[in-house]
């Protein structure tokens, strides 16, 4: 390589003014900051209103209840971060499900059926990955085709409920670490935390994490500056795929069995859950963290609803709200940046 | 001074968009410690001949060698790969991403864990102390001014080391000590052995920053020069090519001298409007029944000028000034109201709607203007109609025919009826002539000079200097982003044009009497 350029002027006498980053990414941070206030005012809510709410025994179970769908949204944050969308995730946790279920029923030994559940999520990941890249089909589009084939495919499999009683799945459910003081975790818990923590670094400290940010910036500036845009985009729908494919397992191992008609809807929660988390569903900005505190928010407005004991469409209603204001937030914020 | 080995070296290079040929079979080369201009109007080529050189668009003949090897790019990481690194013109960066890594991206420092923040930062700080920015490199980008985000694109290129440097358009948003900065930084880049090629359309800083230039025009190469071995004059006639080389007889035989003799009475002025970094504050007043001709490269301003008389874009400073009543001129609305009408030079996008029929065409900017709640009268409308195609000779003569079935003088000859109709005072047109038969433009000539004979004043673009002197009373002429001169229009000859164009209005100033208006 050659030298570097000799220059006349010496490098600039610079004044210490570094603020901290916390304060210059502030405004990418706050949508998260904002969810976990409403996380933490919720649970002081809670347990001003109920009594005994915040508590090792229900944020453990909160975690438990939720783990499939802490998979699910940290898979969907790639996509969004992209400026994408997937809604198959639902039905693939549906097929994933009932395919295990259907292969451990003919007598498959576990250890090839759970990685067969996590493999067929990724394959309709790269699926719409392929549509999406290469045929330029809008994600939406892609991934609703993907989603019926997925449904369409469950219910080949089998229309009715397939219990599962291999040892190997149920272990996954039923198995509870006790932490001590009431704190406990399933080995589900700890595959989602393993993903969050997983995606946080890759998102944080790969090229490929930070290429998804930049596809989700700027598509056509990200390519100019020689990022891998094309493999970029198919492995963040390979990776939301095979989350969905890990959620599947999650849950069918959560119901203790596969049903075609499962995780109608589950998509929709999963992008609920990263929204209200802080990602901009027009891609560039984001945190797994976020998605996290995200699925928190909704699990913790289910349980509240049920401590309040009317009907459980007010989940709906209230998350709906919840929404709403977050949109209304992110608009703001990117309104101001733009300024 | 040049090493005998050219570093990049295209050879018949085609480049085909669907069935147009952006580039045909263009050969050019770059030296090792040069700066090279590449300079051409718009569309004569010079961002496709980036775009090949690079990897962004493929070529469909040709060979291109790079360092001596014969390269296929299929992407810009590719070229990067050789040492290749450009500052597109319309990259904007990544806004939502922190300067250090619009910087650093592509080629990240990684430690045990990943991308190494620090060391990416510290690197990032280091190009931008080249550049003489003070920047913080963990600021997201967004957070900053245009210039400086263009400068962080700059400070990516050089963060990377590059043999080959290669810079669309970088001081469209600098300001003067921006560019000296870069232009101090290109020439040390050039010290050190690395080839720069540099694309502008300010002719100035060409002739400033570079050793060598080529020429494009019509996606054709016209040749390739030592900066000192050719006068701007034949750099530009080579530009504009042969329509510099017209005729020196007025179209319209009464055109100009009579008229201006009484347009004494300015109705509408201009002072110190302009917009920051683009349009350099001008002063023009225009009088009743005048044609003003406007002259210039594409690109250097010509079309903002007009845009900012008629209330298209917004000025940053200035006032105007309609019969002593300083006026707003917010919108196209608002200019009309005022008796300004501008007619696009993008007829196809800005002006005719082709799905509707002549006379709904037509009538389009009268209804608007009337409000869309009162209706013209049916009889007043087609009567109206006819009167506009019988005039302007609109074929076919069936007021209900779609304008897309038309050809494209009719169609603007549609589109001068619709502001017409209005009736305006001012009348601005952007090119009214282009890419339009010979037999119609005479007659939207002839139109232009009678209108301004029945006291309509008229400001057009025009980039035939036959077209100009012909037909107008005074001509401004552009020149990068500034209003350079107001000439009287006697007896002035295209040359003389040409010069300002290449030299600026001290050339050959003494051969015609100059207005006091710059």
């Amino acid at each position: 390589m050659t030298a570097a350029p000799t220059l006349e002027r010496p490098l600039a006498q610079r004044a210490p003014r570094r603020t901290p980053r916390w304060q210059l990414r502030l405004s990418a941070w706050l949508p998260v900051l904002t969810t976990s206030a409403i996380l933490l005012a919720m649970f002081i809510t809670g347990q001003a209103v109920f009594g005994n709410f915040f508590t090792s025994r229900l944020i453990s179970s909160l975690f438990l209840d939720n783990a499939y769908l802490i998979v699910l949204a940290v898979g969907m944050t790639y996509v969004i971060l992209t400026g994408g969308i997937d809604l198959s995730v639902g039905a693939v946790v549906a097929f994933s499900g009932i395919f295990g279920a259907q292969l451990l029923q003919t007598g498959w030994p576990a250890f090839i059926v759970i990685p067969a559940i996590v493999v067929s999520g990724s394959l309709i990941g790269a699926l719409i990955g392929v549509l999406v890249q290469v045929f330029e089909i809008q994600p939406f589009i892609a991934s609703l085709a993907a989603m019926f084939l997925a449904r369409g495919l469950a219910y080949v499999v089998s229309l009715q409920s397939i219990a599962i009683t291999d040892p190997a799945v149920t272990w996954l459910e039923r198995t509870r670490f006790q932490l001590g003081g009431g704190w406990f975790v399933t080995p589900t818990v700890i595959i989602a935390v393993l993903t969050v923590a997983v995606s946080v670094w890759v998102l944080q400290y790969t090229r490929f994490g930070r290429s998804v940010y930049a596809i989700g910036g700027n598509e056509q500036s990200a390519r100019l500056m020689g990022l891998q845009v094309a493999r970029t985009r198919i492995a963040v729908y390979v990776i939301s795929g095979t989350c969905a494919g890990i959620a599947g397992l999650i849950f069918a191992a959560y119901t203790g069995s596969g049903y075609s008609l499962t995780g109608l809807g589950m998509e929709l929660d999963a992008i609920a859950a990263v929204v209200i988390g802080g990602t901009i569903l027009t891609g560039g900005s984001g945190y797994v963290i976020g998605s996290l505190f995200g699925v928190m928010v909704y699990g913790l407005i289910e349980i509240s609803i049920t401590y309040i004991g009317v009907d459980s469409w007010w989940t709906k209603i209230v998350v709906g709200g919840l929404l709403l204001v977050f949109v209304v937030l992110q608009r703001l914020l990117v309104a101001r940046r733009k300024r | 001074m040049f090493a005998d080995e050219p570093v990049v070296q295209m050879q018949g290079v085609s480049v085909d968009f669907g069935g147009v040929r952006a580039l045909d079979s263009v050969s050019f080369r770059m030296f090792p410690g040069e700066i090279h201009s590449l300079i051409g109007e718009n569309g004569a080529g010079k961002s496709t001949l980036i775009k090949a050189l690079t990897g962004v668009q493929s070529i469909s003949a040709g060979t291109i060698r790079v360092r001596g090897e014969q390269t296929a790019f299929t992407s810009p990481a590719d070229a990067q790969r050789l040492g290749i690194q450009t500052v597109y013109q319309e990259m904007d960066l990544l806004p939502n991403l922190s300067v250090a890594e619009n910087i650093m991206l592509g080629r990240e420092r990684h430690g045990r864990f990943g991308i190494n923040w620090k060391l990416m930062e510290a690197d990032a700080e280091r190009a931008l102390d080249e550049l003489g920015l003070d920047l913080d490199p963990r600021s997201a980008l967004g957070t900053h001014s245009l210039a400086e985000q263009q400068l962080v694109a700059i400070a990516r290129a050089l963060a990377a080391r590059a043999k080959i440097l290669i810079l669309d358009e970088p001081t469209s948003s600098l300001d003067q000590n921006e560019v000296s900065e870069l232009f101090r930084v290109l020439h040390s880049l050039r010290e050190s052995g690395v080839a720069v090629l540099f694309i502008s359309h300010f002719l100035d800083q060409v002739y400033e920053v570079s050793d060598r230039l080529t020429i494009l025009r019509d996606g054709r190469s016209v040749g390739e020069f030592l900066t000192s071995d050719i006068l701007r004059i034949d750099v530009v006639s080579r530009m504009t090519g042969t329509r510099t080389r017209g005729l020196p007889s007025p179209l319209v035989a009464d055109g100009g001298a009579e008229l201006s003799a009484g347009a004494a009475r300015p109705f509408f002025r201009a002072h110190h409007v302009g917009v920051n970094g683009a349009i350099a504050p001008f002063d023009l007043q225009v009088g009743e029944g005048e044609v003003i001709g406007i002259a210039g490269l594409l690109g250097s301003g010509r079309s903002e000028l007009v845009r900012l008389l008629s209330g298209v874009e917004r000025s940053d400073s200035g006032e105007i000034e309609i019969d002593e009543k300083r006026v707003r001129l917010r919108s196209p609305a608002s200019a009309l109201s005022q008796g300004v009408a501008y007619s696009s030079d993008n007829r196809a996008v800005e002006g005719i709607i082709g799905d509707f029929s002549i006379a709904e065409n037509i009538l389009l900017a009268l209804q608007a203007e009337r409000g869309w709640l009162r209706r013209l009268p049916k009889q007043h409308r087609d009567e109206l109609v006819q009167s506009y195609m019988t005039a302007l000779d609109i074929r076919p003569a069936d007021p209900e025919a779609l304008v897309k079935t038309l050809s494209g003088g009719n169609q603007q000859k549609v589109l001068l009826a619709r502001w017409l109709a209005l009736a305006p005072r001012l009348l601005v047109l952007d090119e009214p002539t282009r890419g339009i038969d010979m037999a119609t433009k005479a007659e939207i000539q002839r139109l232009i000079a009678e209108l301004a004979a029945n006291g309509m004043s008229v400001i057009f673009i025009s980039a035939e200097f036959r077209e100009l002197v012909g037909l107008s009373d005074r001509i401004g002429v552009m020149r990068d982003g500034r209003l350079e001169v107001v000439l009287e229009n006697d007896d002035l000859s295209e040359d003389r044009l040409l010069a300002i164009i290449a030299y600026g209005s001290q050339a050959g100033a003494g051969d015609d009497a100059e207005s006091d208006e710059r």
